[in-house]
């Protein structure tokens, strides 16, 4: 496949859709290196231009599986004035906000502080990103929502992060990533989510990340595809942890997001997770009720990369399985697996589904009026 | 519920090795040495503890030793229970687990033979898998070689969850022996315990283990389809075993997309992977991960687009379902037929095979 890129005589803005929708999937970045300095001690400076990240993963630049294009993210998303794709406020306002007619859009930063392996680094460059998420874009447009980043293998410290920013209607989420040291219903995540609950906010779980295990249960792939793909499998796993080790029974308020993983395969996960909780409940007593019922009560998921498949029946089959008001429209900018809004919904869908998939589940979800 | 039909194979049966020192007697003086001087225990996998609720319905559950021990139990409770023609067993021992190849490789050559003698002998319907030691690719290749050339061997067997993704070349030898004898390559549930048993690492609960078999199925076709394993070996056929298979739309779904997105990254995948799915890969039956209704069941086959692609199977002793509800309720008469026996026979050419030694 040869990728064209063509000069365009304006900013790829798409056609357009009348009403108003929200995005539960943005990825706001940074345009210089230093753009986060301002916000954090001057400790991290030096340490970061000597050290680096030191991630749990190899690379001190880039990731472990090249992308298929610049950061992941679509060609004609670079601003005018520079910078990567996804770092300037008034050219996504112009390419995607205005034209896409986003009401509500929810910032999942990316590269923060989750996943190093220096805690206090990874805690110190979280709040900076926090901070930074306030000033350079929920401040300056209000459309934009921020999700709370933390530092997600310190639960005591990523609940202090939560409990600083609770309260603060900049951000309407808690972001945590799919892969971590280990699967995230493990009690060292615990304190996490005891203080999302408190502060009242969801929890995003966006694909991606590292902790350090191979990316499938029988170590390491070849090609990016098998990274992109194997992320719905993580979810699937991540997600499996949570209901098994009784996080929603002991939390009953919390509400969780999967994010940019696929929704598709959720009725097959719970459906083997009942079959086997039959045979199995012995051994999770803490569990007291099926695992489907935990699924059905807790957790949204946004949209992003749209499943796809020939028959627009077996989406709609899909998507009753798992019930239209649990669904969050979401477009991934600026990545290269951008959903355009118009087109990714087939049509035969009603007036009433629609507005909750595009606008009304994200808004009842994150509290916004 | 829907009824069996007779003459039909099972494609996933569990015969157990009573205990390591049962294979002794298939051993060399050095092995059967090694075995007793090291106090070497019995190889049961964490995969099925022999008295978890999984491991065997109560029903099949012996008085005494493990389930799946008897040839008798087995003949009683599942062969002529169900009908059986033909049953393909698939032993599960830890041979996987073991990290010494020349350990590995004097285990599986051990555990073949046992089959050979202890339960192929002793009933014409049932065929084997070969165990091969994935330890060292040569001496896995040596072993099919050596196995195949009794017929009533018709796959051969290795674990979803092993050191490596089942794609990389490094295991392609493996491919190119079975395609060349005319033998499926059956991939079970079940992990070697190299890699944490989940892809986001290890987790507190066995129910978790067993949940995240299907996942580990899904990143293993992955594999399997973008390293290009089919279009260098077209007529090599893959079953997934124990697998699950109602995740198959969503996932392919997926992989459709990304491979449409990213296909310069793999060039040699010059076909979808549904299409690829269709004609080179199948899946048993058990379990059936979908609720008890017909309706919802026939919707996923529809989704699946295609009634070539499940092989009957009990997975007995373990327990996927009471009773005598083998097959799920709704599937038509037509499609139980597929599933049953029209299905297997032409996955397994070696089932068509008269004379089973050469």
């Amino acid at each position: 496949m040869n990728i064209q890129i063509r000069e365009r005589p304006e900013a790829g803005a798409s056609a357009g859709i009348k009403t108003a929708i929200a995005d539960c999937d943005i990825h706001p970045a940074r345009a210089t290196k230093d753009e986060l300095y301002p916000y954090l001690a001057k400790r991290w400076h030096a340490h970061l231009e000597t050290f680096g990240v030191h991630a749990y993963q190899g690379m001190m630049e880039g990731p472990p599986y090249p992308k298929a294009q610049p950061n992941a993210s679509r060609r004609d998303a670079y601003p005018p004035e520079g910078g990567q794709q996804g770092s300037s406020l008034s050219f996504m306002q112009k390419q995607h906000l205005d034209p896409n007619n986003v009401a509500l859009g929810v910032l999942n930063p990316l590269n923060t502080g989750q996943g190093l392996r220096n805690q206090d680094l990874a805690g110190a460059i979280c709040s900076a990103i926090n901070d930074w998420q306030i000033e350079k874009w929920t401040s300056k447009d209000t459309r934009l929502k921020g999700s709370v980043v933390v530092p997600n293998e310190d639960g005591v410290a990523a609940a202090a992060e939560i409990r600083k920013r609770a309260g603060d209607t900049n951000f309407v989420q808690v972001l945590l990533l799919s892969r971590n040291v280990e699967p995230l219903g493990q009690r060292r995540y615990w304190p996490i989510y005891e203080a999302a609950q408190e502060a009242g906010l969801p929890i995003g779980v966006h694909a991606f990340g590292f902790g350090g295990n191979p990316i499938t249960a029988s170590g390491w792939p070849s090609f990016y595809i098998e990274e992109m793909v194997g992320h719905s499998q993580c979810q699937q796993t991540a997600l499996a942890s949570l209901v098994l080790e009784g996080v929603f029974e002991r939390f009953p308020k919390l509400k969780m997001v999967m994010v940019e993983a696929g929704f598709g395969w959720a009725p097959s996960l719970a459906w083997r997770l009942d079959k086997v909780f039959a045979r199995l409940h012995a051994e999770v007593p803490h569990l007291k009720r099926k695992p489907s019922e935990y699924i059905r009560d807790h957790i949204w998921w946004t949209t992003q990369p749209m499943e796809d498949p020939e028959s627009r029946d077996h989406l709609f089959q899909t998507i009753e399985w798992i019930g239209w008001d649990r669904l969050l429209f979401a477009t991934d900018y600026p990545h290269w697996d951008f959903d355009e809004p118009s087109r990714v919904l087939p049509a035969g869908v009603s007036d009433a589904n629609k507005q909750a998939f595009y606008l009304d589940n994200a808004k009842q979800l994150y509290g916004i009026a | 519920m829907t009824s069996p039909i007779a003459g039909g194979v099972d494609c996933d049966l569990h015969p157990a090795v009573p205990h390591l020192t049962s294979l002794l007697p298939y051993m060399n003086d050095y092995w059967r040495d090694q075995v007793t001087t090291r106090g070497m225990t019995d190889l049961i996998s964490q995969s099925y503890p022999t008295n978890s609720p999984i491991s065997s319905r109560p029903d099949w559950r012996p008085a005494q030793g493990k389930p799946g021990s008897s040839l008798a139990d087995m003949q009683r409770q599942a062969l002529d229970k169900f009908g059986s023609a033909y049953g393909i067993c698939n032993p599960l021992y830890g041979v996987q687990m073991v990290f010494s190849e020349d350990m590995a490789d004097a285990f599986c050559r051990a555990l073949n033979d046992w089959l050979v003698k202890e339960w192929l002998d002793k009933d014409d319907r049932l065929r084997g898998s070969i165990v091969i030691p994935v330890q060292s690719i040569e001496k896995a290749v040596a072993e099919i070689e050596r196995c195949a050339r009794d017929r009533r061997f018709v796959q051969v067997l290795m674990l979803v969850m092993g050191d490596m993704p089942l794609g990389k070349r490094h295991y392609w030898p493996i491919y190119a022996a079975a395609e060349r004898l005319g033998l499926p390559i059956g991939i079970h549930a079940g992990s070697a315990y190299h890699n944490p048993p989940t892809s986001v690492g290890w987790g507190s609960y066995h129910i978790e283990d067993y949940v995240a078999q299907a996942q580990a199925f899904q990143t293993q076709l992955t594999s399997l389809i973008v390293e290009g394993v089919f279009a260098r070996h077209p007529n090599l056929k893959m079953v997934m075993l124990e697998s699950g298979f109602t995740w198959l739309p969503p996932f392919l779904w997926r992989l459709h997309k990304f491979w449409r997105g990213v296909r310069m990254e793999t060039p040699w995948v010059d076909r979808a992977p549904l299409e690829i799915v269709r004609s080179n890969i199948r899946f048993s039956l058990q379990p059936v991960d979908a609720p008890p209704d017909g309706d919802t069941l026939n919707r996923l086959f529809d989704h699946m687009q295609s009634d070539e692609l499940i092989l009957f199977s009990t997975d007995y002793p373990h327990w996927q379902f009471d009773g005598d509800d083998v097959l799920p309720k709704g599937l038509s008469q037509d499609l139980v037929r597929r599933i049953m026996i029209d299905n297997p026979h032409a996955t397994y050419a070696r089932l068509k095979m008269k004379e089973t030694t050469p």
